[in-house]
């Protein structure tokens, strides 16, 4: 039914934007923590930054991480001289513009759950002789579940259909970087290939749809266990 | 000691400077206006809030000394905190929120038994539901079942029934009175309501605006003035314990032998030697120099004027001592004038109505020792 090339580019979508969420998902819990329970000077700062790409074109992002993680720049240097890793033109490399494009949606949804839930809960848990780490790994953590699970179906989502930063960070590398949307960028600029992008895009709309689906299915599952 | 408490504390612009002992007895009410800083003061007891001077001991524990830097975080206190909404995990069946201190209590600690919680609150039928499928004087029983399977030093209850209407309140008192009587585990009891306070404490501490306006053995501290602006003029009055002596079934009263004289009051169903406590509000009692001969007014005791004191306006409140236990008259200034009443005057005090709170703290039966063997009634 599906073509080589297309099983190839779905196959890579789905690698990146789940290595992307998966990576990016125990920052965003840490950072969605700070957000709704810390009080600290420059929250509001940590605030705008972790919403930033929400507002910025993903060409700028790909382009910042390329300055910062390219071979000749001081971190991307550093990493690949001292791990071996190289991000720029690797499948790693577009997870990880993937990761900070859809970091908001990760965060938003944390927060939002983690907001909406009774910190006296907490203080409950730890005059039942709960400690701190212990009361966020029994109480916190699973009424974070619903954003974390909501969350992480959205930034899948959008990290399939990721595109500017990733060509600009990691470029167009057939097998190793063209997710879905370049594959579609890619035929569309290939003469003769309207066929192919009319039936990548009807996969990439497909796949949006089932996460969009799934997410409202999953969140609805979880609020039913947890309850108001 | 059970517990020795001195605390500062600055919120906003409320202040809270509160100092107290409770020596001994089971059960302590914190009582008050709301914003009196009742739950501020059970908030310091369990950690939750920080005070900024004073110390905190329970037990012989220091809990908090600011002066020299102790500060036990809140899991090592020990104590079970019932709140005011329960608190239940929502993620938890109801099994699991009562197990959530227990597996967490050191094993050698561990003397209250799950079974015996569970049958003792009435929890059989409700362990494998989630919080959410519970109505509200459930989950309270849940709440009380959680803290005490924490095993801990001390049961702090804030308003564990200002949140339920009165047909659950009535559920839960009993269980309340329950482990009070059976578990033999100090209780700090926050409330602003005087009928829970007079059934359930033996010691009562009053606050007002972040200050301890009294404090002490209940019956005493109950019909001081002080309290007359904190309870309100309505039910102002003392409170007389007593024992049921017999039943009148024709005209169904109920006799009680108290410090003061028999009483006869509307049918109690409790059998004779039952011990209970009974209000009675300074506004329906009233002062005669002669016994009434014919009146439609069933109680008159005798005693001797202690003191009158006046109010603003025409009131005045007499205290009458009965030989043993103490009475309110709430009267007029222009009464007290025409009577001569003074300090030492035999009078008689003519009692309108009682309001029954029902049972005072009773002995654990494994106490041999109690010349005052206090009982409530059956129900």
């Amino acid at each position: 039914m599906l073509t080589a090339v297309e099983i190839e580019a779905l196959l890579l979508s789905l690698r990146i934007a789940g290595t992307a969420v998966a990576g990016a998902l125990p920052f965003a819990i840490a950072v969605a923590w700070l957000l709704a329970r810390g009080r600290f000077p420059g929250r509001t700062l940590l605030d705008g930054i972790v919403h930033l790409p929400l507002v910025l074109p993903p060409v700028v992002i790909g382009y910042l991480l390329l300055v910062s993680f390219g071979t000749r720049a001081p971190l991307g240097a550093w990493l690949l001289e001292t791990f071996g890793i190289r991000l720029v033109f690797s499948w790693t490399g577009a997870a990880l513009a993937a990761a900070v494009v859809t970091f908001p949606f990760l965060v938003r949804a944390i927060r939002l759950s983690l907001e909406a839930a009774d910190p006296g809960l907490e203080a409950a848990a730890r005059t039942l002789g709960a400690g701190r780490r212990d009361v966020f790994w029994s109480v916190t953590l699973p009424l974070m579940l619903p954003g974390i699970i909501a969350g992480a179906i959205t930034a899948f989502a959008a990290a399939l259909g990721e595109f500017g930063a990733i060509i600009t960070f990691v470029s167009n590398v057939p097998g190793e970087t063209r997710t879905l949307p370049l594959a579609i960028y890619t035929a569309i600029q290939t003469p003769g290939g309207e066929t192919a992008a009319m039936r990548l895009a009807a996969l990439s709309i497909t796949l949006a749809l089932a996460g969009l689906i799934l997410s409202e299915v999953a969140a609805r599952r979880v609020r039913r266990m947890i309850g108001p | 000691m059970i517990l020795d408490l001195a605390i500062a504390r600055r919120l906003g612009r409320f202040t809270l400077d509160v100092a107290f002992t409770v020596d001994s007895g089971r059960v302590t009410a914190l009582f008050g206006p709301s914003g009196s800083g009742k739950s501020t003061v059970i908030q310091a007891i369990a950690g939750i809030l920080r005070p900024e001077r004073g110390h905190i001991r329970v037990g012989g524990v220091p809990f908090f000394d600011a002066a020299r830097r102790t500060d036990l975080p809140p899991e090592r206190r020990r104590v079970g905190y019932v709140f005011q909404d329960a608190k239940l995990f929502p993620h938890m069946r109801v099994r699991d929120n009562l197990l959530y201190g227990w597996r967490r209590a050191p094993a050698a600690e561990r003397r209250i038994g799950f079974d015996e919680v569970v049958a003792l609150l009435g929890l059989g039928g409700l362990l494998d539901r989630r919080p959410q499928a519970l109505s509200g004087g459930e989950r309270q029983r849940v709440a009380l079942g959680r803290a005490l399977l924490a095993q801990p030093r001390i049961l702090l209850m804030d308003e564990p029934l200002a949140a339920l209407d009165a047909a659950r309140k009535a559920e839960i008192l009993p269980f309340i009175e329950r482990l009070r009587d059976e578990l033999g585990l100090p209780i700090v009891y926050v409330s602003h309501a005087l009928d829970e306070v007079v059934r359930l404490a033996d010691t009562l501490v009053v606050l007002e605006a972040g200050r301890v306006l009294a404090s002490g053995p209940l019956i005493p501290v109950m019909s001081r003035p002080e309290l007359r602006p904190v309870v309100g003029a309505f039910d102002f009055g003392a409170v007389l314990e007593g024992a049921v002596v017999v039943h009148d079934d024709r005209f169904a009263l109920t006799v009680l032998e108290t410090p003061g004289g028999h009483l006869r009051v509307p049918r109690l169903e409790a059998p004779p030697g039952r011990r209970v406590r009974v209000r009675i509000r300074a506004r329906d009692a009233a002062l005669a120099l002669e016994p009434p001969l014919r009146s439609s007014v069933v109680n008159v005791l005798a005693g001797r004027v202690v003191e009158v004191a006046a109010q603003d306006g025409a009131g005045a409140t007499a205290r009458v001592d009965l030989g043993g236990a103490e009475l309110l008259a709430g009267i007029t200034r222009l009464s007290a004038e025409r009577l001569g009443l003074a300090p030492g005057l035999p009078v008689y005090v003519m009692i309108k109505a009682v309001a029954l709170d029902r049972g005072g703290p009773r002995q654990p039966a494994r106490t041999p020792l109690s010349l005052n063997r206090y009982v409530e009634p059956d129900r």
